[in-house]
């Protein structure tokens, strides 16, 4: 609410903002306080003794541990990762959106496959795993193939459900003017579904990051993946927990990307 | 001349039980620039009739003639108006108005000159940059009558148009459209559960029965020449014509 300048503030308005400010204050405290708190609480902890930091670790610990791998080739590690991650997301989003598109356009094709994508969305992808193996080869391939599969149903199923609830009245009064189906898919159906794909691409990223890690454990050479797997192996818990902390940084990232780009196509559309 | 007319149409359909009959033998006609109002008991297909005359569904029988000519398919010459504005909300007013020529791959200098027309003659010119949810209810619906008109229909079917309005909008709207389409001399033909617009708009009413359903009967409506839809309401003849349309209606649905 922007504040008018001529007139003056009923004293229950000026109250009530000031209440608001406050709350927004105190939710902002209270997130970074307990996030910091937490890693006082655990370097005290760890300091003290009274939790091993063999096991568990430490803020410190893995403040050094991350220091000391970046120089041999974090970055290496992490760019691994993304790659692996956003390639999958991609390859994800657009197989995912093409297969959705052909069954909303054929509802005969859609019947077919409705009980096969029931399945495959229950079935755990990652069972998968020696077959992709098998057949994409020990290597980033498979990684990418694992990250698909582990997206691309949840897609196709989310994106369908959303053509399929297209405002039927909207698609009628097109219609009207003889639209075709083609017409009908690209002024109202994928218009209409572009939060339902923002909504997708923001589970996909989650997904695909499952996906990697999956594979990475299973079959690789670099990556977070690889380096909780092999910092499990060696007993390095600094180096799985600073992996992780990593892990959890670049998902926050993507979403914040997907977010971002969201904003930007809202603003283009008006919505 | 008539615009519009419709011999011995009929409509069948399948249903998951059985064959259904939604009308038989439905002759009427209408003559350019007539405004027809088409009441019935609910469930009778008044609905299905309007989207058989635009060719969106098959007649199973029967023909149909506009401006003398048979129609075959979605026909060009009629706009349709739906019970809802159907604005798309991720346009803008001015492409929304453009929806039907651009779908029909009719944009030109000349039809961009007549919708800029049509905008600043009913009072929507300066709102062209705006987003659907900016505007009022009524103001929503013109936009979307402009966007029928900007395709040049020479008939107008209304399905229930202006029921998801509330009252007083509904009734300021129902003037409004009246004057708008009185205006660009379009033919008209209006499906209403609403008996008071139905009279309150009509130069006729057509009754229709029970499904199967055929015509009951025609009812002409007079009114002074400078009628408005709401101006007529007060007419006393306007209470006549409400219950006569009403008995009609009442003996269906007591058979029923």
């Amino acid at each position: 609410m922007k504040k008018s300048n001529n007139i003056p503030l009923s004293s229950e308005r000026a109250v009530w903002l000031r209440q608001q400010k406050k709350r927004r204050i105190s939710i902002k405290a209270w997130q970074w306080g307990l996030l910091i708190g937490l890693m006082v609480l655990w370097e005290l902890a760890a300091t003290l003794n009274w939790i091993d930091a063999f096991l568990v670790s430490q803020p410190s610990r893995i403040v050094g541990t991350l220091l000391n791998t970046s120089k041999n080739g974090l970055l290496t590690h992490i760019g691994v990762t993304l790659y692996e991650t956003l390639t999958g997301f991609f390859l994800g989003v657009i197989f995912g959106l093409s297969i959705s598109v052909l069954c909303w356009w054929s509802p005969f094709v859609s019947r077919v496959a409705e009980p096969y994508l029931v399945v495959l969305n229950s079935l755990p992808k990652i069972a998968l795993g020696p077959v992709i193996i098998l057949i994409a080869g020990a290597g980033t391939k498979a990684i990418i193939f694992m990250a698909l599969a582990i997206s691309l149903i949840v897609t196709v199923l989310e994106m369908l459900s959303g053509f399929h609830h297209t405002d039927a009245e909207i698609i009628k009064m097109a219609q009207t003017f003889g639209a075709s189906r083609k017409q009908v898919l690209s002024t109202i159906v994928l218009p209409a579904n572009l939060p339902t794909l923002f909504n997708s691409l923001k589970i996909n990223i989650g997904l695909s990051l499952v996906g990697v890690i999956a594979g990475e454990f299973l079959v690789s050479k670099a990556g977070l993946g690889y380096l909780i797997v092999y910092g499990g192996q060696v007993f390095q818990m600094d180096l799985v927990m600073a992996s992780v902390l990593i892990l959890a940084a670049v998902a926050a990232l993507m979403y914040q990307g997907v977010s971002f780009c969201q904003k930007l196509v809202s603003k283009r559309f008006g919505a | 001349m008539d615009m519009l007319r419709v011999k011995n149409a009929g409509f069948r359909y399948q249903a998951e039980n059985g064959e259904v009959e939604a009308f038989r033998n439905i002759t009427f006609s209408v003559p350019q620039g007539q405004f027809l109002s088409i009441v019935g008991p609910s469930g009778c297909g008044k609905s299905t009739l309007l989207s058989l005359i635009a060719g969106l569904l098959p007649r199973t029988s029967g023909t149909v003639e506009i401006g003398g000519e048979e129609a075959k398919g979605i026909s060009p010459h009629i706009g349709y108006m739906l019970q809802r504005d159907n604005l798309l909300e991720w346009r803008t007013i001015w492409d929304n108005v453009l929806f039907g020529l651009e779908i029909r791959r009719a944009i030109s200098d000349e039809t961009i000159k007549r919708t800029e027309e049509l905008l600043r003659t009913y009072g929507l010119y300066e709102f062209r940059n705006k987003y659907p949810r900016q505007l009022s209810g009524g103001m929503r619906q013109r936009v979307a009558l402009i966007r029928t008109l900007a395709a040049g229909p020479d008939i107008l079917l209304l399905d229930e148009a202006f029921s998801a309005l509330d009252f007083q909008t509904r009734l300021t709207v129902t003037d409004d459209v009246y004057r708008i389409l009185k205006a660009e001399k379009v033919t008209m033909l209006m499906v209403t559960h609403d008996i008071p617009e139905a009279v309150a708009m009509g130069d006729a009413v057509l009754i229709l029965s029970a499904r199967p359903a055929y015509v009951k009967e025609i009812y002409p409506i007079v009114f002074d020449e400078d009628r408005s839809p709401l101006s007529c309401r007060s007419d006393p003849r306007f209470s006549q014509y409400f219950s006569h349309i009403w008995k009609e209606l009442r003996e269906d649905e007591e058979v029923k």
